[in-house]
């Protein structure tokens, strides 16, 4: 089983998870940008953290055999913060980078006027720099909150097929569907949306254009939940052609709209010592 | 991941296809139009360039983007070769040297520390070099220990700078001016002798390369003569 997982927040997780990610059949990941849990207070700081997702990121996930991406924004919650705001002014000096494969992840968090703006604002680097961007939906107020990003988008230059509209459940799944954007799921150990209930929407909803990610980050959260995913929808009867649409052609398709995608990494090398990339690549 | 020989434009012309060739032409044009600003702008204040200010980290001259992009462009292979066509067409100096490389990917960082020793900045870009030696990244590692560090870097960074080959696993082969700035070099054996022992008393092996870094530090006088 080949997995892309489209959303996980790498920076945030150990080598350990890397090495129990590849044995589980993971292959590419694309990490975006996101709030870290502290809150930052300057520009620089996030320009540290797209150093980090462009430079020592890809590196670390190469060691383990994982072709690593990342889109780049800045978030909801950070767009309140007007010592945060001028991210917005650097960030198309960011788009151009290779790896970068969308904008995002942006959205609403609480719905407030400088959301509004960032939102708009990124939509529109997003169609300039002819990237897809990945929205997210908010956790509070989800459903109110879909209606209000599905109208920003639809306002938008931005074609709905380039748009992914993430963390759904069951009473977005369908309007999120209509509007022609791809459907992103995060798996949660939690309850917010499980492995189970995730093959449910599967097969009423189909697998075109469904996205599954494990979201994973700093809170609770399992980088293995694409592949738990991929096992409970065999065990429901999909075919493993039906699991590779979800789990690698899907998200592939949608971010190789950037035309960056670089999916050729090696395999890791059994004798390296966890140092080097060189040793495995001469 | 071996690092590529750079290519001269002539071999670029001859690999790249038609739609490549002109956005390189394009691009190298920017970059040299930016350059006889920069001269002129110089030449207008005697001060020089500007300093990177937080102003230069947001207005980005078109070549730059260009920098940014080339691989996408021209081919990733050929991504370090075009980068560093662009700095010489540019002439890059430090302010635009440090934008490039704070601001860039690993590959972006790499292409700058390979062209540093073809442009006329004498040792002002050190702090580059010293960034990359400080991360651990092997390919930002590799691109460092260059004909520039040869060149600018002082007996005790340099031998830091060998000895982290050694440990991340990055080939000596890419340390440039190795026999010459290890010649006679007592301090480095010894840090090599140790390091070597240190390896040995927790059972593991001694990189293959530090052999002859060691052999390499012995003083010309004892050195059997070897014209190979
Ligand atoms: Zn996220």
């Amino acid at each position: 089983m080949r997995i892309f997982d489209p959303h996980i927040h790498m920076t945030s997780r150990t080598t350990d998870d890397y090495r129990a990610m590849y044995d589980a059949g993971v292959r590419a990941l694309v990490e975006p940008s996101f709030w870290l849990g502290q809150p930052r207070t300057s520009p620089a700081s996030f320009f540290d953290y797209f150093d980090a997702l462009l430079g020592w990121e890809p590196f670390r996930a190469s060691q383990y055999g994982i072709a690593h991406h990342c889109t780049l924004a800045l978030n909801p919650k950070e767009a309140n913060d007007p010592r945060c705001f001028p991210v917005l002014d650097a960030l198309p000096r960011y788009l151009v980078k290779d790896s970068v494969v969308a904008v995002g992840e942006i959205g609403y968090d609480s719905m407030t006027p400088a959301e509004d703006i960032a939102l708009a604002t990124q939509l529109q680097l997003a169609a300039d720099h002819g990237l897809p961007a990945l929205v997210h939906t908010p956790h509070r107020d989800k459903l109110a909150g879909l209606h209000r990003t599905v109208d920003v988008v639809r306002e938008s230059h931005l074609p709905p097929e380039r748009v992914l509209l993430d963390h759904l459940n069951e009473t977005t799944v369908e309007h999120a569907i209509d509007s022609g954007c791809w459907a992103g799921f995060s798996i949660y150990p939690d309850t917010k949306m499980d492995e189970d209930r995730m093959v449910t929407i599967l097969r009423t909803y189909g697998t075109e254009k469904m996205l599954v990610n494990s979201a994973a980050d700093w809170g609770q959260s399992d980088p293995l939940k694409t592949r738990k995913v991929g096992d409970a929808m065999l065990k429901a009867g999909f075919t493993e052609d039906d699991v590779d649409q979800v789990l690698w052609r899907n998200p592939v398709a949608f971010y190789g709209q950037s035309g960056r995608l670089q999916l050729d990494v090696a395999a890791p090398d059994p004798q390296h010592e966890g140092n080097s990339i060189l040793r495995g690549g001469e | 991941m071996p690092m590529t020989p750079l290519l001269a434009r002539e071999e670029l012309d001859a690999q790249l296809g038609g739609a490549a060739r002109a956005w390189l032409d394009e691009a190298l044009a920017e970059a040299e139009h930016a350059a006889e600003h920069t001269a002129a702008h110089a030449a207008r204040q005697e001060t020089g360039p500007p300093a990177a200010g937080p102003g230069a980290l947001i207005a980005a001259p078109p070549w730059e983007l260009r920098y940014a992009a080339a691989g996408r462009y021209c081919g990733l292979d050929h991504a370090d070769s075009v980068r560093a066509l662009l700095l010489l067409a540019a002439r890059a100096g430090l302010p635009a040297l440090t934008r490039l490389y704070d601001q860039g990917t690993a590959a972006e960082r790499r292409a700058v520390l390979r062209t540093l020793h073809r442009l006329d900045i004498g040792s002002a870009a050190l702090p580059l070099v010293e960034d990359a030696l400080r991360t651990n990244d092997t390919r930002l590692v590799a691109a460092a220990v260059g004909p520039y560090a040869a060149a600018h870097l002082d007996a005790h960074q340099w031998r830091h700078a060998v000895l982290k080959c050694l440990f991340t696993g990055v080939p000596v082969d890419c340390v440039d001016a190795l026999a010459r700035r290890a010649l006679g070099d007592l301090e480095l054996a010894r840090m090599l002798g140790d390091f070597a022992a240190e390896r040995t008393a927790a059972g593991r092996d001694v990189p293959a390369d530090l052999a002859y870094v060691l052999s390499c530090t012995a003083p010309a006088t004892t050195v059997p003569s070897q014209e190979s």
